[in-house]
């Protein structure tokens, strides 16, 4: 009984959309990448750099918004090496991706160890503060889920939107789309696709790293090593369990969060007698279980991972 | 721009290409370096004298590198075959995991016996692992990249959990270790007294295995074949769902043999850190060595200098060891970009 109160409770719903957010903004950043044809595995390198960014923007003296800013741009740098080495040049968009990662990860680590080599526990920052919402924060257990968040939370529902929208409603999105699906049609219409494509991993890089940026501004206070923890495998899952749709993939994001909240209450319910070990490996467990679930309708966008030459059919 | 094929290429472009790679990587190490405050050629001597430099240095550039045989050796046959296996990582935990569970007393047998059981289990441990991942891609078209990947992190939490429960050493002072193997299933030291140890040479035996199955074998002409164009290889009569099941079962156990290794010949026990990332770095090592499993040997001695020696130059310098990582994973990305030009001309048009 105990563990199905839990649902009722609004700090679980408040802790899953915390949860959420990360993975909403790198979720969406992997969408973008795909639905433009291009894997990119460098995700989860990206969003430690996101991470670092943004922290220490702060951690010298920048206001948080900057530290996003810098978040965004630095991980749009990757993102831009990721586009170079697998649109133009066409190497192996999985090769590539865990080289981005392998890179980005450790270039991050060596500036940490530059920037602050005498620290020993990890320098904290002021992070951004939940912003209640008037009235709308005071609905029972939605409120302060929804309206009782920090402001990057907002922006995280606020991206979702702004993807949808770009993707379905702008001849922009449609062309993202189109070089995801037939590139050589986009090609006839004058449009550049290497341009399209490597300007949708850019921007989807940044996405990425605004969400490794919410980890160290907005759930915690402070930068540590290894704190992406696969958040960014996941959200390649996520992507595939959303079949390639913003809604959906949100939605797939709350759901996996909303589990998340719930493995670590019922861990303190359940009182040691399950190892903790077996609640931790559960929201991979579930990545897994979901994709054999959708894999078999899973409708890829027709040209991922298939690398574009002009003229070539 | 775009890019035409070149003919084949002369073998002057062959080492040409791959050495502009690697003089590519040490530029970009050489302006974090200098971002670091010291000098490149004084880093680079240090770290040449840390990986190469001593009797000392060349005993622990080559421990180092065993366990990197292994897992590059795991992803290059893997890679061949377009399966896309990132969890060397976990298959090399699970290698270290049956090791401890049948070397550390439970099987009370003389190691002529002891040591061939245990191997058999490991190659079985890491097979059936990554044969979830095989079966689920042939079955349900499920991407073995996210759930090889996803298997890391579960088969680390599950190593966690062995180490807390069942496996932990009672007499381990509360940490979570296992119980130190038994002397019949221990690898001995090569030279007394230093720690390089047998696995080296079985991490030779394996190189020369897999490059016999994959350059002579029929299995290893299908797997190229496969890796080349599935449709095409079906078309022409190779079973590709089986070959992509014997590829996936080598690989795995390929790589679980890193664990035993270092189980059986280095550490002793399994513990958490048991691997600071062999199996990623296997990735590294195996793109290095162009999927050539003879080719990895001097790829996984390579990368594992540039570990061994930038530790050593850390110590002198005070420039973080992490320059190693940077170096590895540039030298990843400069390599098969210097591979690709070395097959395709860009045209600027």
């Amino acid at each position: 009984m105990e563990a199905f109160e839990i649902l009722l409770t609004a700090s679980f719903w408040v802790a899953a959309i915390r949860i959420a957010s990360p993975l909403i903004f790198a979720t969406m950043g992997e969408l973008i990448c795909e639905r433009a044809g291009v894997l990119n595995l460098g995700i989860e390198g990206i969003m430690t750099v996101g991470a670092f960014a943004g922290w220490f923007t702060v951690y010298a003296g920048g206001g948080l918004w900057l530290g996003v800013f810098a978040a965004a741009f630095a991980g749009a740098m990757f993102g831009l090496l990721h586009g170079f080495l697998t649109v133009p040049l066409g190497l192996s968009q999985h090769v590539t991706g865990i080289g981005i990662t392998l890179l980005a990860t450790s270039m991050t680590y060596f500036t940490y160890r530059l920037l602050l080599p005498e620290v020993t526990s990890p320098p904290k920052i002021e992070p951004f503060e939940p912003f209640a919402i008037p009235g709308l924060s005071e609905i029972p257990i939605i409120g302060p889920a929804l309206f009782n968040q920090t402001p990057l939370t907002y922006l995280a529902f606020v991206t979702v939107a702004l993807v949808a929208w770009v993707l379905y409603r702008t001849p922009v999105g449609l062309a993202v789309r189109a070089v995801g699906e037939n590139p050589s049609a986009v090609e006839a219409q004058g449009i550049s696709v290497t341009a399209m494509r490597m300007g949708a991993v850019a921007a989807g890089s940044a996405l990425m790293a605004v969400g490794g940026a919410f980890l160290t501004m907005s759930a915690f206070n402070s930068f540590f090593f290894e704190m992406i923890n696969g958040r960014g495998w996941i959200c390649i899952a996520l992507v595939v369990f959303g079949s390639w749709r913003p809604g959906k993939a949100l939605l797939g994001a709350i759901l996996f969060a909303a589990f998340d909240a719930y493995q670590v209450r019922l861990q303190q319910v359940t009182g040691g007698i399950v190892p903790y070990q077996v609640f931790l490996m559960l929201p991979y467990v579930l990545s897994i279980l979901a994709l054999i679930v959708v894999a078999r309708r899973a409708t890829y966008p027709k040209a991922l991972m298939i690398p574009y030459q002009k003229g070539e059919r | 721009m775009r890019l035409e094929a070149k003919k084949a290429p002369g073998l002057a472009q062959a080492i040409l290409y791959p050495a502009g790679a690697i003089f590519a990587t040490l530029v970009i190490a050489s302006v974090l370096v200098t971002l670091a405050g010291a000098s490149p050629f004084d880093v680079f001597y240090l770290v040449l004298k840390g990986a190469a430099g001593s009797q000392f240095a060349i005993i622990e550039t080559l421990t180092r590198a065993t366990p990197l045989i292994f897992t590059g050796l795991a992803v290059a046959v893997a890679f061949r075959a377009k399966l896309w296996n990132i969890g060397a990582e976990a298959q090399l935990y699970v290698g270290g995991v049956v090791t401890v569970v049948l070397g550390t007393g439970t099987l009370q047998l003389p190691a002529a016996i002891l040591m061939p059981v245990i191997i058999a289990c490991v190659l079985l441990g890491g097979a059936l692992l990554l044969l979830g991942p095989a079966f689920l891609k042939i079955r349900f078209g499920v991407d073995e990249v996210v759930t090889t990947l996803l298997l890391n992190f579960i088969v680390l939490l599950f190593v966690s959990m062995l180490l807390e429960g069942v496996l932990k050493d009672p007499m381990g002072l509360g940490w979570p270790q296992s119980k130190r193997v038994i002397a019949e299933a221990q690898l001995p030291r090569l030279i007394t007294g230093k720690r390089l140890h047998f696995g080296f040479v079985l991490a030779l035996a394996a190189a020369f295995i897999t490059w016999f199955i994959m350059k002579k074998s029929v299995l290893g002409y299908e797997m190229r074949a496969v890796g080349h164009n599935p449709e095409a290889a079906g078309f022409a009569g190779i079973p590709v769902r089986k070959v992509l099941i014997k590829t996936a079962l080598l690989s795995g156990g390929l790589a679980a043999l890193a664990g035993y290794s270092e189980v059986a010949g280095l550490k002793g026990n399994l513990t958490l850190d048991l691997s600071p990332g062999f199996g990623y770095t296997g990735i590294v090592v195996a793109m290095l060595a162009m999927l050539n499993p003879l080719g990895v040997v001097a790829s996984a001695i390579f990368i594992a200098g540039i570990f061994v020696g930038a530790d050593a130059m850390s110590r002198a310098t005070g420039v973080p060891s992490y320059i190693a990582q940077v170096m590895v994973a540039t030298a990843l990305l400069t390599m098969v970009t210097a591979i690709m030009l070395s097959r395709y001309r860009i045209r600027w048009r």
